[in-house]
């Protein structure tokens, strides 16, 4: 109880005192997780969208594949990822192996299908209400899908938290192809990690809260704008 | 002239027939009613002319080319299939669809949403509205684009006296404008408000089709006159 006090305590302390290493982790954590996030959700949505208004012959079976890859474990993503980047892998001469584009890379590997998942769950009940009146409408494949997009926004938005809330929370995959590097790859799950493993709990913990905060600003701020999008309708 | 020819049209799902076979021309001008009891297969037969339902035999030939018919003609669903969106978005989707210009688009909106007497409403969700209303955006959105032929499938089924009579009266306005209309309906008050011809199924055949007067004052089958009757058509 007292460890989680101090660790209250030191988090204040930390942010208060604009502490410059706590800044550019943070930083870091964001940069690394928003760009993911971006990739992903440019792959994810309209890769959904798709999957809702085509038939095609292996459609069900991708969209298995998609939801099973929901539970994918992120210290295997790390590993394969890590085996591509690694200097004698097929990607090695990239050199992307402990630089965070490849923190990235399997960020978004992680969290494209959980996205894709939900997005595809929203899209295919709007698509379900919808179908008749953009067939009568005559409304072509691609607008039909910006049409699916536009109109599940709100659950799109929740698809994106829930993809930010897994991706800011990773430790195992990052860690593996991030390594954890001072000034150069440490972000918080991993600054956490390495401090509970030093013993520095307050520390830990004070990293703990600023990115439970993190999550929860991000959280509120997408709650704000969609608010704000529907005129307070809800 | 008649703007589409029915020849043995037949609706299976599996082997069950749903309807068929039939035979029908639609003329060019007025008001036509397709009347019948509940499971006649009028829903049915309006879905498959406008192209909704494949056809698992006959076949339907329009007076222009089949690619020109997709884009000449609206349906109206009984239930009104609302965009998650504003009054005006709703209204001016079919215009956006076709790419008309943003002043064109707003113009033609303002005009529609005075005429259902919605102009108040138009930044309103058009799913917060009443049935009424929801129905009279339906109806507006399908002949925003001036259609050549309108299908409307009991679009008055759920409303009360003023909604059904402010929705007649646009489709009178319709039809008197050049819109061919072809409208299903088990209300017999309705059809005689309405008809220029009227088009009995039964048991998902064409039983008449002829002259409203003709079909009022001799009906041609005995279906037809146990229907006029108010009898319990089996």
């Amino acid at each position: 109880m007292n460890e989680i006090l101090q660790g209250l305590i030191q988090a204040f302390w930390l942010v208060l005192s604009f502490d410059s290493e706590l800044i550019t982790i943070s930083f870091r954590s964001l940069y690394v997780t928003l760009t993911a996030l971006t990739i992903s959700t440019l792959i994810a949505f309209p890769l959904a969208a798709f999957l809702v208004v085509t038939r095609f012959q292996f459609r069900q079976a991708i969209i298995a594949i998609l939801n099973a890859l929901m539970g994918l474990p992120p210290v295997v993503v790390g590993l394969i990822v890590y085996i591509l980047f690694s200097r004698s892998g097929p990607l090695g001469v990239l050199g992307l192996l402990y630089t965070t584009s490849a923190m990235i890379i399997a960020q978004a590997i992680i969290i494209t299908p959980l996205i894709t998942s939900i997005a595809h769950q929203s899209m295919q009940e709007l698509w379900a209400e919808y179908r008749n009146l953009l067939t009568s409408i005559n409304v072509s494949k691609i607008q039909r899908v910006g049409t699916l997009m536009w109109d599940s926004k709100k659950t799109l938005i929740t698809a994106c938290l829930a993809g930010f809330g897994r991706g800011i929370g990773e430790v195992g995959a990052i860690m593996i192809v991030g390594g954890n590097i001072d000034n150069a790859t440490r972000v918080l799950t991993t600054a956490i990690s390495l401090e509970t493993s030093k013993g520095d709990f307050a520390l830990a913990l004070a990293l703990g809260f600023v990115l439970i905060s993190l999550a929860m600003s991000v959280s509120f701020a997408t709650h704000w704008f969609g608010k704000n999008e529907h005129g307070g309708l809800r | 002239m008649f703007p589409l020819r029915v020849t043995d049209v037949k609706i299976n799902i599996k082997s069950k027939r749903l309807i068929g076979p039939i035979n029908l021309e639609i003329e060019q001008n007025g008001i036509s009613i397709l009347i019948g009891a509940n499971g006649s297969g009028k829903t049915t037969l309006l879905e498959a002319l406008h192209g909704l339902r494949k056809l698992s035999a006959g076949k339907i030939e329009w007076t222009i080319s089949r690619n020109l018919a997709a884009a000449e003609q609206a349906f109206v669903f009984q239930s009104p299939i609302m965009l998650r969106r504003t009054v005006a978005e709703n209204l001016a989707f079919p215009l956006k669809v076709r790419r008309l210009s943003k002043s064109n688009v707003t113009a033609e909106v303002k005009i529609w949403a005075k005429k259902i007497g919605l102009e108040e409403k138009i930044k309103h969700q058009a799913v917060i509205l009443s049935g009424g209303e929801m129905q009279a955006i339906a109806v507006a959105r399908a002949l925003i684009t001036k259609p050549k032929m309108l299908f409307l499938d009991e679009p008055t089924a759920s409303l009360d006296g003023a909604n059904k009579k402010a929705i007649e009266d646009i489709l009178i306005s319709a039809s008197s404008n050049g819109t061919k209309i072809l409208m299903s309906t088990h209300d017999l008050g309705q059809a005689k408000r309405l008809a220029k011809d009227i088009i009995f199924l039964h048991n998902g055949i064409v039983e008449a089709h002829c002259s409203k007067e003709e079909f009022l004052s001799e009906p041609p089958s005995k279906a037809a006159k146990q229907f006029l009757a108010g009898d319990i058509v089996l």
